[in-house]
This record gives structure tokens, sequence and C-alpha cells, in this order.
């Protein structure tokens, strides 16, 4: 997709003035963290799973090349082939590549953000493969042509009514009397629809929650069952995932799986976790001929050793989206990419550079929900600050904005200059707030007071008071 | 003045204790900082107010101007690094002197070991009267309904729950009703209510909205900048709920008019 990152406060308005979408985002802000918590209630154990998660994936960040080497060797001794690109670019290019060796007309895909992230779509349809998204929620977003919202809900941003809508204008074929008014009938709408194109699609394109080295295995963890359908069914399957997926074994693996879906929608476990080793063996009933992943970095290596790393622990369980109020004030498509919420903050100027993405690190109250529950601890407060601070150092940011910040700081640093600058100040604006004790607006204060008003001072500095008694105060209460 | 040996677990009889106003205190509502003075003299602390304070550098901090940050952090330091304790009127201020200075001059060897000092000693003062002193203050009575805003760094960074429910508890005639979301930001975030205004407008009406629904008649919260952010969402409003520092309730010194009040308002 088109990035959209530059125009974050644009965005982040027009969200906030749909009043469907707010309603949506309401129901997720409820739900989600509700059903988070009863999960981990019921496991007292949760915290020590973080623990050994977090780890698990710092030990494999620090042998990520020893790691992958072993995953490689071990998907080419099933029978299947790795695909190392270092770009989108190189990643979109295998792919059409593979589906043009075996003639492939349609694609039928399971969720992948590594998908959207290389917009794999819009790429396989300009060059005559038809992509088919097969998860419910992708399915939607594809047929109304946007980006997901949220990384584990992609169609979390509508109702059932414009799903409704949207079924009605792409399905032609649809029945007008027929009841598409609840998300039962909605479901097998999308089924009925899905099922002949999974029966006849050439290659399946799945993403990986993880890629186990220990055995070359690539793990999918969905409700809907649709990934199954996915795989196994097309001639080809293409596993399509970043490099930072990789884990040591299958202990490991289930480790990491127990934090994952409670995190995310409260789940212990998700409906499906499917492991997928190489192509069909003799033996197989079913399964693909070919098995291909491409492993994808896109600039994550750049992140190892820079204080991003512990980024790259993230499982994009959608935990921190799903607890910030930012991004319960404005959803995921005003980040302006795939990404959203405090993890999108972090990851995308990692990705797309940090003169493109200003806005995401800035745009938060670094309230710390987010860290808290992180089912693999990432401090991502630490992260956006870290951000800010490459940002200030490369100028990144308005003048306006750095002029009054170290004007603010030159006196913060001088006591005695502080004091003969903001005790008149203050004893000013108390003297003009005393009649209504605040302002509904004050020069040069338009951020603060556009949406609420600023009370005024109480009078002298507190210090001003302290060491010289309350001389001059301006206004001073009955009682003193 | 000398260092004195003492430990959070162990505080010296009459402990010297360097009060951090914060600026906003400090220039926006001294009252907070006269009440803080009285809790902590009360609770048999010898305060001391250096006049050489000014801010704890957050607004450079958070807005990636490190090496000021640094700058005003050791200026902290020299100014703080005497007293037996330090206490801060804010979560969000003893939360940046007692786990972020450390972080700021993690590289520097001079400086490193006098920030991580300097935290040990540094707290927030209903924490500190609470679980430091454990100080058995008897406030006056306060005849309110009171909702208490739980201060991001104050709960995430340092742990503050209980306490200040505690010391309220203790205030006869005070009933305190809980929000359904105590613990969601109010959107204040610092710098980030000016450069963001509307998405701060959307989050402190969230909260707005938690407050009313309570009932209460005051709002209490232990940082003035959210409560001014949520004082001046409410007023804006037309709300008739006022909004106080925790410490003005706690020491009895609620005759200054409440937080975006003029005298004429609580008449």
């Amino acid at each position: 997709m088109e990035t959209q990152t530059r125009r974050f406060k644009q965005n982040a308005r027009e969200a906030m003035a749909d009043g469907q979408l707010a309603q949506a985002l309401t129901r997720l802000g409820e739900g989600f963290p509700l059903r988070r918590a009863e999960a981990i209630d019921r496991l007292p154990e949760f915290d020590q799973l973080r623990d050994a998660a977090k780890a698990i994936k710092d030990h494999t960040l620090a042998h990520l090349d020893l790691y992958l080497e072993q995953y490689e060797s071990k998907v080419k001794e099933a029978g299947g082939h790795v695909h190392w690109c270092r770009t989108g670019q190189d990643a979109r290019e295998k792919i059409l590549e593979i589906c043009r060796t075996v003639g492939a007309k349609t694609v039928t895909k399971s969720k992948s953000m590594i998908g959207e992230e290389i917009a794999i779509n819009d790429f396989l349809e300009e060059n005559g493969v038809a992509p088919i998204e097969t998860d419910l929620g992708e399915y939607i977003i594809q047929l109304r042509k946007e980006p997901p919202s949220h990384i584990i809900a992609p169609a979390v941003h509508l109702n059932k009514g414009q799903v409704e809508d949207t079924f009605r204008k792409a399905h032609t074929n649809l029945d007008p009397a027929r009841n598409l008014d609840d998300p039962k009938s909605l479901l097998e709408e999308a089924r009925v629809e899905l099922r002949e194109k999974f029966l006849h699609a050439d290659v399946g394109l799945t993403g990986a929650n993880f890629l186990i080295a220990e055995t070359g295995t690539n793990v999918l963890v969905t409700n809907e069952g649709n990934a199954d359908l996915t795989y196994s069914l097309p001639r080809v399957h293409i596993v399509i995932a970043s490099l930072e997926k990789v884990i040591p074994t299958l202990e490991d693996t289930a480790t990491v799986l127990r934090v994952l879906a409670r995190s995310g929608t409260g789940q212990d476990i998700t409906v499906y976790t499917t492991f997928c080793t190489g192509p069909k063996r003799p033996d197989d009933l079913d399964g693909p001929d070919e098995y291909h992943v491409i492993l994808l970095d896109n600039g994550r290596t750049e992140l190892v050793g820079t204080e991003f790393q512990e980024m790259l622990r993230c499982i994009r369980c959608g935990s921190c989206l799903n607890h910030c109020p930012v991004y319960h004030a404005i959803g995921g498509h005003a980040y302006g990419w795939v990404y959203s919420g405090p993890m999108g903050a972090v990851l995308i100027p990692g990705l797309i550079g940090i003169h493109e993405a200003g806005d995401l690190p800035n745009a938060s109250t670094l309230c710390g929900k987010c860290e808290t529950v992180c089912p693999m601890r990432i401090p991502l407060p630490k992260m956006l600050r870290a951000w800010r601070e490459r940002q200030y150092q490369r100028k990144g940011n308005s003048a306006a904005g750095r002029w009054s910040l170290q004007l603010w700081a030159a006196l913060a640093k001088r006591p005695k200059l502080y004091r003969a600058v903001t005790g008149p100040l203050m004893t000013a604006l108390a003297i003009f707030g005393r009649k209504r004790g605040r302002f509904k607006w004050l020069p040069l204060a338009g951020g603060w007071t556009g949406p609420r008003d600023l009370p005024a001072p109480q009078g002298d500095s507190f210090i001003a008071q302290y060491h010289k008694g309350p001389v001059g105060a301006v206004v001073r209460s009955k009682g003193q | 003045m000398t260092e004195h040996s003492s430990s959070p677990s162990n505080p010296p009889a009459s402990p010297n204790v360097g009060l951090f106003a914060t600026c906003l205190v400090d220039l926006m509502r001294p009252s907070v900082g006269f009440a803080t003075v009285k809790l902590l003299e009360d609770a048999g602390c010898r305060v001391s107010v250096p006049e050489a304070q000014t801010c704890c550098g957050q607004p450079a901090y958070n807005s990636g101007d490190s090496a000021d940050a640094r700058d005003i952090a050791k200026n902290v330091i020299q100014v703080f690094e005497g007293f037996d304790y330090v206490v801060a009127p804010s979560g969000s201020c003893a939360g940046m002197l007692s786990h972020h200075y450390p972080h700021l001059l993690k590289d520097d060897a001079a400086w490193k070991p006098r920030a991580e000092a300097l935290a040990a000693k540094t707290f927030e003062l209903v924490a500190f009267l609470t679980d430091v002193l454990q100080a058995e203050i008897s406030p006056p009575d306060l005849d309110v309904t009171a909702t208490y805003h739980d201060s991001c760094s104050g709960l995430r960074e340092l742990g503050i729950k209980s306490q200040p429910r505690a010391l309220l508890g203790k205030v006869g005639g005070l009933r305190l009703v809980e929000g359904d979301i105590p613990e969601t930001c109010c959107g204040f975030g610092g710098l980030f209510c000016v450069k963001y205004p509307d998405i701060s407008e959307r989050m402190v009406d969230a909260k707005a909205d938690d407050i009313l629904a309570t009932g209460a008649d005051l709002l209490l919260a232990g940082d003035l900048g959210c409560l001014m952010n949520m004082a001046g969402r409410l007023k804006r409003r037309g709300a008739r709920v006022e909004a106080r520092h925790v410490a003005e309730v706690l020491a009895g010194m609620t005759d200054r008019p409440a937080i975006g009040e003029a005298d004429e308002d609580t008449a």
C-alpha cells in the first residue's frame, strides 16, 4: 500500500470525525483487554511464561545467523526451498517467479502482515495473477480495497452493516432477498464464495507465526481454518515470513504460543495451530507438491545491535494496540502504513525511516500501558523515546518546536535566570486570570486552549513564596 | 550538608528531606507545595526547598533532546544529592529522577553513580509517606464524594496505587468512588497535549466521561499536569466537578480555590 505516514495528523483528524469508527474502537477497547485479563487470571504462571518467552527470543536474536542457517538446512532436508530476500521488491519478484513457473492464475492467501508489508496483492494483480484473501477480515478489506486497521483483526474498524454492503456490491450473483444481517450469515456467505476459490487455486500463500530452526517447520496460528485449506489444497505452498520469526525448537514454540493468543484475543490458544514442514511426502494423503519460504529482511537486520533490537521480539499479538488509548482514539488507518499502535509507531520508522514517519513516535503520551501488556516485555515507551532522540539529532522536528524547547532548556539550566523570567510571567498571568481562575484562550497557548481551559497560576511561585513569605502574592485566600 | 546513610526501610528519626517541588507546582499551584511541606513536617521530616531547582528535564528528555536533559539532570543531582531523601508531589517527576536519570547518565562514569544514588532516595510524596515513613497522618475531615485518577508514571513506573487510597481512607467524610478507567491515561503526556491537541482531546473526553459517571464532586490525583488537563477539559465542558492535588486534601489545605476555579466559583 502507499505510505500515508506523513499525513498522520490529518489521518487522525479524519478518523476521529468518523462516528462509526469510534463505536468500533470502543467495542475493541472494551472487549480484547477484558478477555486478555480473564485469560491471564486463569494462568497464574503467565508472568513466568513471559520471562521465558522473552529469554527465548533474546537468545535467538543474539544468534540469529546461526538459527537462520539451521532453519534453511532443515527446510531443504524436508524437500523445501528457502529464498533470502533483502527487500520487498526481491520478495515480490520471487513470489511472481514461482507463480509463473506453475502457470498460476489464482493465488489463495491466508492472513499475513508481511504480505501487507510488501504489498504482494497489488503486485500479483498488476502481473495477471489474482490473489484471493481467505481470512474473513482480510477478505472483507480486500473487497473494499482498504489496508488492515489492526494486525490481528484487520477489519475491526467495520460494523456488520458495512460488511453486508460490501458483500452485496462484490457478490453480484447474490439474491437481494437473502438475509445478511448477522455475523453468522455473513460468514456463511463468505464461506460459500471462498470454497470454490480454494479448490481452484494454483498457489497457496501463507504467512508464518514461527519458523522452527530445529525442524524447518512454519507455524500458522488462525481461528478460521482458512490457512489449512490455503496451504494444503494448491500444488504450491509459499510461506512469506520476516527473518526474526525464527525460533530454535518446537519446545520453545510451545512456550511462546502459551502467551501469544492469551495476550491478543484472550483465548488460551487459537482454534487452529498448524505446523507445516516441507512439501507432501510420498505417504502423505494431501499437501503441496512444492514448498517455498520467502525469508524477508526488509530492514530488520539493520535494527539488530541497535536500541531497537528488542522490537524484533514482537510476536504480533496485537495486545499493545488493544490497550493503547491513542489507538483507541484514532484507530489503525491513521498511522498510515500496515502496522499501527505502539508496535507500529516503533517498527514503522525502523522499516521506512524516521524521516517518513516522524509523527508516529511522537504521538504517544508514553503512558506505558503497552509495555505492561506486552507478552515479550518490549520496552515500547523507551523505544518511542529513542526514535525521538534520533529525530532530534537529525533536526527532523519543526524549527519552532526546537526553538521553544531550547529556550526552555536554557532557562531550566540557569536557576536564577529561570526565576527572573518565570516569576513576573506567572504573577502577570495570575493577575489576568484572577477573575475566572482560568483562561479560555492565551497567545501562544493554542495547543492547550483549543480543547481545554488553562488553569491560571495562583500567584507568585512556590519557591518565591516559601523563601520570602507570600510578599506580593496576588491571589490570597481568605485564610492566609 | 553531609551524606546520611539510610535506607527506605530504615529512615532516620528526623530525616532531612529535599523537596523537589516540580515546575508545575512551583509556577502554577504553590498551595500543593505548601501542602507537601506540611505533610512532610507533620510526619517528622526536616524539609528544605532548594532555590536552585527548576524542572526535572522531562520536556527535553521526552522530545529527544538528551543533551539538555542530561545537563538539567546534573543540576538536580548537584542540588539534591546531600539530602537523606528527595520527595516530589508528582509521580511523573519522581519517576524521572528515580528511573530515567540513571538511564540518561549510564555512559558517564562520573555521573552514573551519583544519578543512581539520587534515584535510590527519591520518592513520590504519597508513596514516601506510606511506604518509607509509614506515617500515621490524621487529616481533617472533608465532606465530599471524590474519585481518584492514577497518573501513568506513578502507577506504572513507581507502583503507586493503594497508597493514596489508604491515606484518603483516613479523611473523615470523604467517600471515594472509583471510575471504570482510573488507570487509563488522561491524554496529558507533557508536550503531547499541545502537539496533538485533538487526539489529546479525545482521550481526556473519555476520562471526563468516566469521572462524571462516578457522580463525584471532586477529582483527585497526584500529578498536577494530569489534573490541569482534566480540570481544563471538565471546565471547558461546563462540568461542576472540582479538581485538586491529593496533597491538598491530605494536608487539609483546601481553602484555596480548586484547580482552574476563581474565588467566586467556590464562595
